[in-house]
């Protein structure tokens, strides 16, 4: 069943191989955010997780190790924009953006030795039979294994916010970090953790490009994903699910558009042009169709969004 | 003291210090390189570095050297153009199509210093001379691996941008596999870009999963055999600008090579002498400056020998990869029985030959 020599479930499996790093990246960045910091450095944290993630992953030789690895290293970088922001009350806009540039050089300097190796590969779940059934044998059962732990992730995600105390306090220290201070929260070291486990993640999806995405490391190997995933927080309007959802459309939109150009047989013929940008521009068009209307509210961003905390009281 | 009177005094300096340099011999020289990505893309700006270090090898003390990576193309290339020519630079070159306006742009402020520009065409100043390597001389070799290795009758072309050096590629490539296979199928792929690991993989990945299995890239990363190499053989590809050996002997089955080491080598020596002058440098198989990588032992060995016979035929100048009759795509007539392409069409290339499908994005 192939519409003009693109096969639909091995479009549908590919976009989800494809859409995991910025998922990774964007769902950190939301809780990070959901606690009222913006932190601008996602590409340099997902740089520095991909770098060394492919580390850790080509000297012990275990991909698992590779992601761990990935993880450490961005949140170690994080907690620079902790030291700056949440110690000595600096700007956040700056202090991320200034994040992204650092990590992008430290990345390059660290990975001089790593160029041309080829990391261990991160082999596809065993599903057995179950990879057999058609069509939905290709698109659930024939991923590795970060594939589902990122699903995985946006569910334990939106349940902690959704249902325990810990998401409900976080939200509190977004919303109003003044009120949570009032209740007795530790407004500061609720954000610390934040913005660690934003480092995290978003160090999981730089660790999967350098390891399964494009399996090998090149200086700037992360093109401006981070970016994405952030404008997906806003996309999202800050709920998980909807991240997913984002984050799939892009990459649903990039790998289609790419299948469009290869495919010979397509009856119709889009200016490349208009394929090329087409992820963008929808990204562009729905931000837009979001945002308009009923203002922030609608938008959901929590209330202190962006804005330093000092307990003066 | 102003700026401009700054500038203008410092660029006097330099005048004066390096006065009729283009004449005369000197002692030392300072040669210096913008490149437009990292040295450890493994590819385009890697083997533009490997001229520098050829230079710094030939010259020893003699020649002192500078570089900058990343630079953007466009106004920013020329701030840091300018910065090279006040640092003292005899001899910049600049090494990415981008960088063509900023180059002829900062060469009229400078004129004792002598810019190098590689892949473009303008040289609106004396001191400016533009350099290029014969790329689709290339492609014929590998047109030919492909149209012979190909079990689906579908070969695949990662583009960068619709510019004549990577249309040349395109039809020569198709052109040569083709001539081997008559059922072959061509897929082109725009990648917008000259660098992007993620997008290159995902490019490589989009053609793979629609039977395409030889694919040839124009981008700068190894991205696209890295994706090949997760299909275990079935699909092969090229070294692209570099030799990307590591995925040797599959899916890397040969290479194109930019060896800039030569010209570099001759030019600041020339500099040195005092034999220097302007010129517009395009040199291919036969002069060295397309090199053809390693044909490993993946594929047969008369398709090895029947490559390695086009290679030979390029370099002892007796084939030109754009030989007649060639029509283009909307079927009107190109070049007539026997007849070769003239350089000016090649460098103004925006047409498809027969047999491709698709358009090229205007």
């Amino acid at each position: 069943m192939d519409f003009y020599g693109i096969n639909p479930s091995v479009l549908i499996a590919s976009l989800m191989a494809a859409s995991v790093p910025i998922m990774l990246a964007a769902i950190g960045e939301l809780v990070v955010e959901k606690s009222g910091v913006l932190n601008l450095g996602v590409e340099g944290m997902m740089i520095m997780g991909a770098i060394c993630g492919f580390i850790t992953a080509v000297e012990t030789g275990s991909p698992f190790l590779g992601f761990l690895g990935g993880a450490l290293g961005a949140s170690v970088l994080s907690l620079i924009f902790v030291l700056l922001t949440q110690v000595f009350l600096a700007n956040q806009v700056a202090t991320g953006l200034a994040l992204t540039l650092f990590g992008l050089g430290l990345s390059s300097l660290v990975g001089q030795g790593y160029v041309g190796i080829k990391p261990p590969a991160t082999g596809a779940i065993p599903f057995g039979p179950l990879a057999d059934i058609p069509f939905f044998g290709r698109v659930l059962f024939r991923h590795d294994w970060m594939v589902y732990a990122s699903i995985a992730i946006i569910a334990g995600v939106w349940a902690v916010l959704k249902f325990t105390r810990a998401g409900l306090i976080l939200r509190a220290v977004g919303e109003s970090h003044d009120a949570a201070h009032a209740l007795g929260y530790k407004v500061i070291r609720i954000r610390v953790m934040a913005i660690v486990f934003g480092g995290a993640m978003a160090g999981l999806g730089g660790a999967y490009v350098s390891l399964v995405r494009v399996p090998q490391w090149t200086d700037g190997i992360t093109a401006g994903a981070g970016w994405i995933a952030l404008a997906i927080v806003v996309f999202a309007s800050w709920r998980p699910w909807r991240v997913l959802v984002g984050a799939y459309l892009f990459g649903g939109i990039t790998v289609l558009q790419l299948n469009l150009q290869a495919s010979n047989e397509f009856p119709i013929k889009i200016p490349v042009e208009y394929l090329a940008m087409s992820p963008y521009l929808i990204t562009i068009l729905v931000l837009v169709i979001m945002s308009s209307g009923r203002g922030r509210a609608s938008l959901n961003a929590p209330a202190s969004l962006g804005q330093n905390f000092h307990a003066s009281h | 003291m102003k700026r401009r009177t700054l500038l203008a005094s410092a660029a006097m300096g330099v005048a004066l210090t390096f006065g009729g340099a283009a004449q005369a011999q000197m002692d030392s020289a300072k040669a210096c390189f913008v490149y437009v990505g990292p040295i450890g893309d493994g590819g385009w700006t890697y083997q533009h570095h490997q001229g520098l270090l050829a230079v710094e090898e030939a010259f020893g003390d003699k020649v002192e050297t500078a570089y900058q990576e990343n630079v953007p193309e466009g106004a920013d290339a020329e701030r840091v153009l300018t910065q090279m020519a006040l640092s003292g630079c005899n001899i910049i070159f600049t090494t990415s199509f981008g960088y063509m306006d900023p180059t002829n742009a900062v060469a009229a402020k400078f004129p004792n210093v002598m810019f190098e520009h590689a892949t473009g065409y303008k040289r609106d100043h004396p001191n400016v001379s533009t350099y290029n390597a014969r790329f689709y001389e290339g492609r014929a070799v590998q047109g030919t691996i492909a149209g012979r290795m190909t079990k689906s009758n579908k070969i695949g072309y990662i583009a960068s941008f619709p510019i004549p050096e990577v249309i040349m590629g395109i039809n020569s490539y198709f052109t040569h596999a083709r001539k081997v296979n008559p059922d072959v199928e061509l897929s082109v792929i725009w990648a917008y870009t000259w660098f992007d690991p993620a997008k290159e993989a995902d490019a490589a990945k989009a053609m793979i999963e629609q039977g395409v299995d030889v694919i040839a890239s124009h981008t700068d990363s190894t991205a696209p055999l890295a994706e090949a190499a997760k299909t275990n053989g079935a699909v092969i590809g090229f070294g692209q600008a570099s030799d990307m050996s590591e995925y040797s002997p599959s899916p890397r089955v040969s290479s194109i090579i930019d060896n800039w080491a030569p010209y570099y080598v001759k030019r600041v020596g020339a500099l040195l002498d005092g034999s220097y002058e302007q010129v517009d440098a395009w040199e291919g198989i036969p002069g060295g400056e397309v090199l053809i990588g390693e044909i490993t032992d993946a594929i047969p060995a008369e398709v090895k020998a029947e490559a390695e016979a086009i290679r030979d035929a390029i370099a002892n100048g007796s084939y030109h990869p754009f030989t007649g009759p060639l029509n283009k795509q909307d079927g009107s007539a190109w070049l007539g029985d026997g007849e070769v392409s003239d350089d000016g069409t090649l460098l103004g290339m925006n047409f498809y030959v027969e047999g491709i499908k698709g358009d090229i994005p205007q």
